[in-house]
């Protein structure tokens, strides 16, 4: 049974490689036409955004996995009132849009915020804030899902042998965590050092990543050769961090699916003040900008025709998005291959300022029609969300297991047969849920809009940048509650999908 | 019919080498130590592992490179016999056809089966809603409409409880009579081959042995047989 390249794998494969390829071809013969050579060149202000790339992302990882590893290990050890509201809250980040997060930081540190001069909110401290109040939440889940992973019989046992706390911790905790925090530290560095719209609008000059000085190279000042330069140290620090964090960033979790009983651990005043003094921090860093978006939302809400107008743009290039990107990953996700990961992975691996100026490139020659633009947004947004949508599916994937080939081999049930009788009846919730969450992904996207839009074509976020630009505070605080509602509420259905599968 | 000539099965450091003939009408029992290679020579059989080197005749056909949906074979796994998202006389039904297009003839041909193995009434259910057993039956109910003439059954039975497991065996027993098909069954119990089985495989030491007869294998006073029986 050949498990490797079906039809629908190899269509999959083309349009990924060849969307990359349609990107930086052009760029590439662009430099060898005009001869220029400094293409490989790496200069000092080059190795200093080299270096501020990894020093934010390094310290936004430090951050986010060490508070989300002492929060997680106190959701897992402790019942308190309001735990479930909290764990709720803190899955909210993670369908917000960057540039919602980036208005809800500046509502409350900035200098018309409720804290103005707190922190300086520009430059590295306002870079990783945002970044923490992202990737917090996330190292707290996984965290999590990591200890409650752990069987409640190694609790017993260890009940039995009388471990201390310290004792537990070494011997049942750690060897599980040992295991999952260098992906998860991966994982958030990966995302940090990719990061565009946070330091896009929170960095400068001396605060730029090598993500945002491609999009200045091109943009700016069309510096090709030096995009190539930057583009070659981005792709080599995500290539290595891929190479860290391995599969796992594609394939779902597999956990200990039983009941998870009470735990009895961590009754001694020093473990509840190290507990709830994490938890309290945490909150800390992660509610706040979000209950500034509500506040300062809710009074300004207005439907404008610009408004709605923003909203249908983002809500079609949302859909198309994501069914591009499910169609995609489904192919991909089947069985991954090495070639099938990288090239679901292509989406954090090649910069996307340099996908969007090749292509730029490629079809400058045509009438710059709206519907051209709306597929270059529409084929940008799908590679980005890729990983995502191949996390999701890859999980269905493993959980259907590999125990019905041989069945289908015998019974003859190949192609449309046995993906619709099959693979689609199983795996449908999986794909819904990829979808919704490629949708939501794409809806608050501003990268590929940025990148590629004009100025006809204004997305949802697109408004809200537009809007904060201008100082139009009082609008874009209206806007980015209704974006951010949109995206909480698709994403509160994507995950209220997957819990109903899970309890069948 | 199944021959084997000259066949060998290689892959990361484990081998097989297997010259074998099975008559048609023979159930035989494939006796032999875990990890010996008896569901290998039934996946070789199948189609679903493929030979290095030899080759392998179904009723007289060189089945080497023909598919396993086209073999004259059918399978039963230990697990994974049914679709868990559809119910049974649908499972039943993808026998026939794979695109669910059934005539009246091959409809009724489904009922019948459902029937003949006991389990028409539960037509409509989906797997979970029924026992182990009962999940088996389904698996036999469609290697009836299948009308395949080998039937390789992989410790179909293995999870089940020693009355039900009685029970199943009476009841492939009676569709081999009925239908006059060559079985081949892997089991780990001795004692339930020598209650059903014409002849015995035996697979150990990377060799598949030529199917004997029931009581001269355990008659045999082969050391290697001795050792496996215990």
């Amino acid at each position: 049974m050949n498990k490797t390249f079906s039809l629908a794998n190899r269509i999959a494969l083309v349009c990924v490689a060849g969307a990359i390829l349609l990107g930086v071809g052009p760029l590439f013969w662009f430099l060898i036409e005009r001869n220029e050579a400094n293409y490989f060149l790496f200069d000092r202000s080059l190795f200093a955004i080299l270096l501020f790339t990894l020093k934010q992302a390094l310290l936004s990882s430090i951050i986010s996995v060490g508070l989300g590893l002492a929060a997680a290990r106190a959701m897992a050890r402790r019942e308190f009132l309001g735990k479930t509201l909290l764990l709720n809250l803190f899955a909210v980040p993670q369908s917000l849009p960057a540039i919602v997060a980036v208005l809800g930081f500046l509502s409350v540190f900035g200098n018309a915020g409720l804290l103005p001069g707190l922190i300086n909110t520009y430059g590295l401290t306002g870079i990783v804030m945002v970044h923490v109040f992202f990737n917090l939440p996330l190292s707290m889940r996984l965290c999590l899902e990591t200890l409650n992973g752990i069987a409640p019989e190694t609790f017993r046992l260890s009940q039995q042998l009388a471990f201390s706390d310290r004792q537990l911790f070494r011997h049942v905790e750690w060897p599980v965590l040992a295991s999952s925090l260098p992906r998860i530290f991966a994982l958030i560095f990966l995302l940090c050092a990719a990061s565009f719209i946070v330091v896009l609008t929170l960095g400068g000059p001396s605060a730029t990543t090598l993500e945002v000085a491609i999009f200045q190279s091109l943009r700016m000042d069309f510096d090709v050769g030096r995009a190539f330069s930057l583009s070659v140290l981005q792709i080599a620090l995500s290539l290595a961090l891929i190479a860290i964090a391995g599969r796992t960033l594609v394939q779902g979790s597999s956990q200990y699916s039983g009941m998870i009983e009470p735990r009895t651990d961590g009754i001694s005043w020093v473990a509840k003040v190290f507990d709830y003094g994490a938890l309290v921090v945490a909150a800390l860093l992660v509610l706040p900008p979000m209950f500034a978006i509500l506040v300062y939302g809710l009074p300004e809400i207005m439907v404008s025709f610009e408004l709605l107008k923003a909203l249908a743009f983002s809500v079609l290039i949302g859909g198309m998005s994501a069914i591009l990107a499910v169609a995609l990953a489904w192919s991909l996700s089947k069985y991954l291959t090495p070639l099938n990961t990288v090239l679901a992975l292509s989406g954090f691996i090649v910069p996307p300022a340099l996908l969007a100026t090749g292509w730029f490139l490629l079809f400058r020659n045509i009438s710059a029609s709206v519907w051209l633009v709306i597929v270059l947004v529409v084929a940008l947004n799908s590679l980005m969300a890729l990983p995502f949508t191949v996390a999701i599916l890859s999980e269905g994937f493993k959980k259907m297991g590999l125990g019905h080939e041989k069945l289908c081999a015998q019974l003859g049930l190949h192609g449309w047969y046995r993906f619709w009788w099959i693979d689609f009846q199983i795996m449908k919730t999986s794909a819904i849920q990829a979808l919704l969450l490629a949708f939501v992904f794409s809806l608050g996207d501003l990268t590929a809009v940025t990148l590629l839009g004009n100025q006809g074509l204004v997305s949802l976020p697109a408004l809200l940048h537009q809007q904060m630009g201008h100082y139009r505070s009082q609008e874009a605080a209206g806007t980015a509650l209704i974006l951010a509602g949109l995206c909480f509420a698709v994403a509160a259905l994507a995950q209220k999908i997957r819990s109903s599968n899970d309890h069948v | 019919m199944i021959t084997f000539e000259n066949g060998l099965y290689a892959t990361d450091g484990f081998a097989l080498a297997i010259n074998l003939q099975v008559n048609a009408n023979q159930f035989c029992a494939v006796l032999g130590p875990s990890g010996a290679g008896k569901s290998t020579l039934l996946s070789l059989i199948a189609g679903f592992e493929n030979l290095q080197s030899g080759s392998i005749k179904l009723d007289g056909i060189e089945a080497t490179q023909i598919s396993p949906s086209l073999r004259p074979v059918s399978m039963v796994f230990q697990d994974y016999n049914a679709f868990g998202h559809l119910d049974l006389w649908t499972n039943v039904a993808l026998g026939i056809a794979p695109n669910l297009k059934l005539d009246a003839a091959q409809q009724e041909a489904v009922e019948k089966a459902l029937d003949n193995v006991g389990i028409a009434t539960l037509a409509r259910r989906r797997p979970f809603e029924i026992s182990g057993g009962e999940l088996q039956r389904v698996a036999l109910a469609r290697i009836l409409v299948r009308n395949k003439p080998i039937l390789l059954l992989d410790e179909p039975f293995a999870a089940l409880d020693p009355g039900l497991r009685k029970d199943m065996l009476q009841l492939v027993l009676q569709l081999q009579k009925s239908h006059r098909l060559t079985v081949l069954m892997v089991t780990h119990q001795p004692e339930e081959a020598k209650k059903v089985a014409d002849k015995v495989i035996f697979v150990n030491g990377g060799q598949v042995r030529t199917a004997i007869n029931c009581d001269d294998f355990f008659n045999s006073g082969d050391e290697d047989v001795a050792r496996y029986l215990g």
